[in-house]
């Protein structure tokens, strides 16, 4: 596929309106000096990349991360941040200085140009078939039939994550001690 | 479309994840990136599911083991970093040195 077939293809528009952005919020994620934007941010890049799911025909995949990473994630992230008392206006020692961040900026850049390297020279030219998007009837029969042992693992990690989370979060009543010891 | 533009999005959002859990203070901040990651290794699966065209659609399935899997990672870890807020009365990653000789 050429640059002309590329570009006369509307889905490719769709796809830059949509990855600009998020390229532009997942940077402001790590960049921003205040938290409160930083968590909003995140809601723009999920967002985006749930936009693109549905541009890929994975709606039921696209939906799940609406409702359960800026429905429930972010606003998890939101309390952690009241909780924990961050400073919520403009702050500078949010990051590390200068210098670190160079070698941080360094390390991903290398980091990017390995994996998008490698992706370049071994999917040159492979595109996505347009094929029919998948039907949630059919997701969720692969899931019931197929991978029905690994489903049932993760509700038990889900049920491990919660009742960690409260043993840990919790205030023992016991001794009047604020949480577990350190 | 061509996979490569879903995957060198999936990379450069992956690499700005490693680079704000290499420079954020703050905890939170810290897992936030992390989250950041996780997503671009979501729009990795499910792009390469639809290329492939699996019939039991098992790229999709497994990014939807990942969201799983990262909720209870955020709610474990604000768990911990709430209990080390509590202790220390910081979040800072850099005071966490304990295990420093």
């Amino acid at each position: 596929m050429d640059l002309g077939d590329w570009v006369s293809t509307p889905q490719n528009w769709v796809f830059l309106v949509v990855a600009l952005p998020t390229l532009l919020a997942g940077f402001k994620v790590v960049q921003t000096s205040n938290v409160v934007h930083a968590v909003l941010y995140l809601v723009g890049a999920l967002g985006g990349s749930a936009a693109l799911f549905i541009l890929l025909g994975a709606e039921f995949v696209a939906w799940t991360v609406v409702l359960v990473y800026i429905g429930a994630v972010i606003v998890l992230f939101l309390f952690g941040i009241m909780i924990t008392r961050a400073p919520l206006g403009f702050d500078v020692t949010l990051s590390h200085p200068v210098r670190v961040r160079v070698a941080a900026a360094v390390v991903s850049f290398v980091l990017f140009a390995l994996i998008g390297g490698a992706m370049l020279a071994e999917f040159e030219g492979a595109a996505i078939p347009e094929t029919a998007a998948t039907r949630t009837a059919a997701l969720g029969a692969s899931i019931f039939e197929r991978f029905v042992v690994p489903f049932e693992v993760v509700s038990v990690v889900l049920l491990a994550a919660l009742i960690g989370g409260i043993v840990l979060a919790r205030r023992d009543p016991a001794n009047g001690e604020e949480g577990a010891g350190l | 479309m061509l996979i490569n533009q879903f995957l060198l999005l999936g990379a450069a959002l992956f690499a700005m994840g490693v680079y704000g859990v290499l420079t954020r203070r703050n905890a939170v901040m810290v897992l936030l990136s992390v989250e950041l990651m996780l997503a671009a290794v979501n729009i990795n699966l499910v792009a390469f599911d639809r290329m492939v065209g699996d019939q039991l659609a098992g790229g999709q399935v497994f990014a939807l083991f990942l969201v799983a899997v990262a909720a209870a990672e955020v709610g474990i870890g604000l768990a911990i970093i709430l209990l080390i807020f509590r202790n220390r009365r910081s979040a800072n990653v850099d005071e966490l040195d304990l295990l420093k000789l």
